[in-house]
């Protein structure tokens, strides 16, 4: 009994000695850290790293509580965020770790292959509603979104409504998964979903966003070389005052080694 | 001997007792913070808490309803003449444009000149309407008018029409749409189970031989033990497709798909406690119609459906009440679309798929966090209704024995 308690305390006091690092914040991102820590934890055990989702919002406002060493976000911080940050006398730092593309996808037997930014801004604010207009057959246009409380949903809303609202009345799931089941099962459909979910299932669009002059089709090479538009920085935030701390974590990552678990979750490497 | 037995009595009584007072607290105080937190809604500003909305001094118009900020955003209303103001083009203005008028430098260490830049430049453009953090609006500076701040509206929340919970800069909370989705997805529901559920009761009750009964039984309560989820998953996969495809639909994510889960789900609940109603008719009933030279089946119409009438409609409105809840697998197959339902072959959107979908990243305390919690106390309010509905009916059972 003593022993067990004895293994207990040293374990406990073992763990709050090592340099322990917290990772809080965006789901999209989740994944990626998650990897990231495993490999990270496999080259020298004595190091911790605890990943946590939630949400890009909840992951800064975590840093702002003091209650993460790294926030892991999939937008840009927000201004007021930062002010927030400042009025506490925190300076945060931020470092890319991945860049994340998303594809717009349809059904596979959709004679349609190219979209402009323009023509995707009508489809999903509602003003074209038939595929007939956009050279497909004469079929109703069915788009899905993902949940408005979702990262990609504000991402996408940003970069290609440019700020608009989606229509109303927007089919919305709660998954990427279940967009890439609804698509592939649904002939008008029309949806969105990271590089990484490009299946067999469902057909990817080549997009334009100078109004059809070049066409880019989604690919981490692409992505890479900055022709594909739709692309969104995976950020890290940190607070200046533990650079140090953070820093071998955030360096693992940009190393080659890091950046090949970058490709193989299916985001686009920084380097 | 006596004496100890008669304290350890005492103890599980008062900690019987203890348990049941607690139970009760806990449930009233759940009730308590969900209005609390969602009666705070309609103090809350019509745009976004801690923002304004600026004009150009000269602009003739004040005030703005939600609505009306949508289409200026969505670049639906494009001129102030649609608004009641003069004729010029609206330009629109959100905070973070700031930075590519001016460089970063001229706005001063803790940002002290923000405010005079941003009325500087909205004095220079009299047909903007900017979107600026409240801390750094130029309220007092020149040649800049604030808009009046409008709150939420009772009538806006229960008729509104739009449901856009994340729009900025004012977001619509119209919840009729997914009242009407929620009380049309169960209404088509229990009309699909009720037929269906009667049928298999009586034939339980009444029909079936005691063997058939000993296996059926159980398998259908079993039905009631199936996570929602994995009904919602069937749906998806199995049941809308076939939808879709019977009907030559453009989306098989309709109204129907998720009538026809909950009815699958509602059956156990109505099966089960219509099947006892039935069995509880007196047996001297049964015979003394049978005595009488009815056949089996003028007894069931007859005799026994009219006695356990009142346990009938408990049974349906017990069903209501499971479909009119049920979030997971209504989630999975309507397509949650914020629209008025008008046909079964159309997607809606329900009151607790909502809830679900969106409280994970609403931010706490937010408009948003509260009109759902307000959406909360809509649907306890209807379930109340139905379970209070459900015990009047079976009461009337009783007085009838």
């Amino acid at each position: 009994m003593k022993t067990i308690m004895l293994t207990a305390v040293s374990l406990l006091l073992s763990l709050s000695f090592v340099q322990a690092q917290r990772i809080k914040g965006s789901d999209t991102v989740l994944p990626l850290s998650q990897k990231e820590a495993e490999n990270y934890m496999k080259i020298d055990p004595s190091r911790t790293v605890t990943v946590t989702g939630g949400g890009s919002g909840v992951g800064i406002s975590a840093l702002l509580e003091g209650t993460t060493d790294i926030a892991q976000a999939s937008r840009k911080i927000k201004f007021d965020e930062r002010q927030k940050l400042q009025a506490k006398g925190k300076k945060v730092q931020e470092a890319v770790i991945a860049y994340d593309a998303l594809a717009i996808v349809v059904h596979p037997s959709n004679k349609v292959t190219h979209l402009t930014r323009e023509q995707l801004e009508g489809i999903f604010t509602g003003k074209i509603k038939n595929w007939k207009e956009l050279g497909g057959a004469d079929l109703k246009i069915v788009p899905y979104a993902r949940e408005t409380s979702s990262g990609t949903y504000e991402f996408f809303k940003e970069s290609v409504l440019k700020n608009k609202n989606y229509m109303n009345g927007m089919m919305s799931m709660p998954a990427t998964g279940s967009i890439i089941q609804s698509i592939s099962q649904t002939k008008g459909a029309i949806g969105y979903v990271g590089l990484a979910y490009l299946n067999k299932d469902v057909k990817a669009i080549h997009v334009s966003y100078d109004k059809g002059a070049t066409y880019t089709a989604p690919s981490v090479a692409n992505a890479k070389n900055e022709t594909y538009p739709i692309v969104r920085p995976l950020l890290y935030y940190y607070e200046a005052g533990s650079e140090k701390q953070v820093k071998p974590f955030i360096d693992y990552i940009l190393s080659p080694e890091g950046q090949k678990t970058v490709r193989e979750i299916g985001f686009v490497p920084v380097i | 001997m006596k004496q100890l037995r008669k304290i350890a009595e005492r103890t599980v009584e008062t900690l019987l007792t203890a348990s049941g007072a607690i139970t009760t607290l806990v449930i009233f105080l759940i009730i308590v913070f969900l209005f609390k937190e969602g009666l705070g809604l309609f103090n809350s500003p019509v745009v976004e808490k801690g923002y304004v909305l600026c004009v150009h001094e000269k602009n003739s118009v004040a005030d703005l309803t939600a609505y009306q900020i949508k289409q200026i955003f969505d670049a639906e209303v494009e001129n102030w003449k649609a608004l009641g103001g003069k004729d010029e083009a609206i330009e629109l203005f959100r905070f973070e444009e700031i930075f590519n008028h001016y460089p970063e430098a001229e706005f001063g260490e803790d940002y002290q000149y923000l405010p005079d830049k941003l009325g500087e430049y909205i004095r220079h453009s009299s047909g903007i309407i900017a979107f600026l953090p409240k801390r750094y609006a130029p309220v007092d500076k020149p040649g800049v008018k604030t808009l009046r701040e409008a709150q939420i509206r009772i009538t806006d929340f229960f008729f509104g029409k739009e449901w856009m919970p994340t729009s900025t800069p004012a977001p619509l909370f119209g919840v009729l749409p997914l009242i009407m989705g929620t009380l049309w997805v169960s209404f088509f529901a229990i009309l699909i189970a009720m037929p269906l559920g009667m049928g298999v009761a009586i034939y339980l009750s009444e029909l079936a031989n005691e063997r058939v009964r000993k296996i059926l039984k159980p398998t259908i309560e079993l039905l009631a033990g199936i996570p929602s989820v994995v009904y919602g998953f069937f749906g998806l996969v199995v049941l809308v497709p076939f939808i879709q495809q019977l009907f030559d639909l453009p989306v098989g994510e309709t109204a129907l798909a998720g009538s026809v889960i909950l009815a699958i789900m509602a059956l156990p609940t109505i099966i089960t406690v219509a099947e006892d109603a039935m069995r509880n008719t007196p047996r001297a009933m049964r015979e003394a119609s049978l005595a009488l030279g009815a056949t089996p089946w003028q007894t069931i119409c007859r005799v026994i459906i009219p006695y356990a009438s009142s346990g009938i409609s408990a049974a349906v409105v017990l069903g209501i009440g499971r479909a009119v809840g049920e979030t997971m697998a209504v989630l999975m197959v309507t397509g949650n679309a914020a629209v008025m339902p008008r046909t079964l072959f159309e997607p809606v959107r329900t009151i607790p798929a909502t809830i679900a979908a969106e409280l994970g990243e609403a931010p706490a305390g937010g408009a948003h966090y509260q009109s759902l919690f307000l959406l909360g106390c809509i649907l306890f309010i209807i379930t109340m209704i139905i379970s209070i509905t459900a015990e009047v009916i079976s009461k009337k059972q009783h007085h009838a024995v």
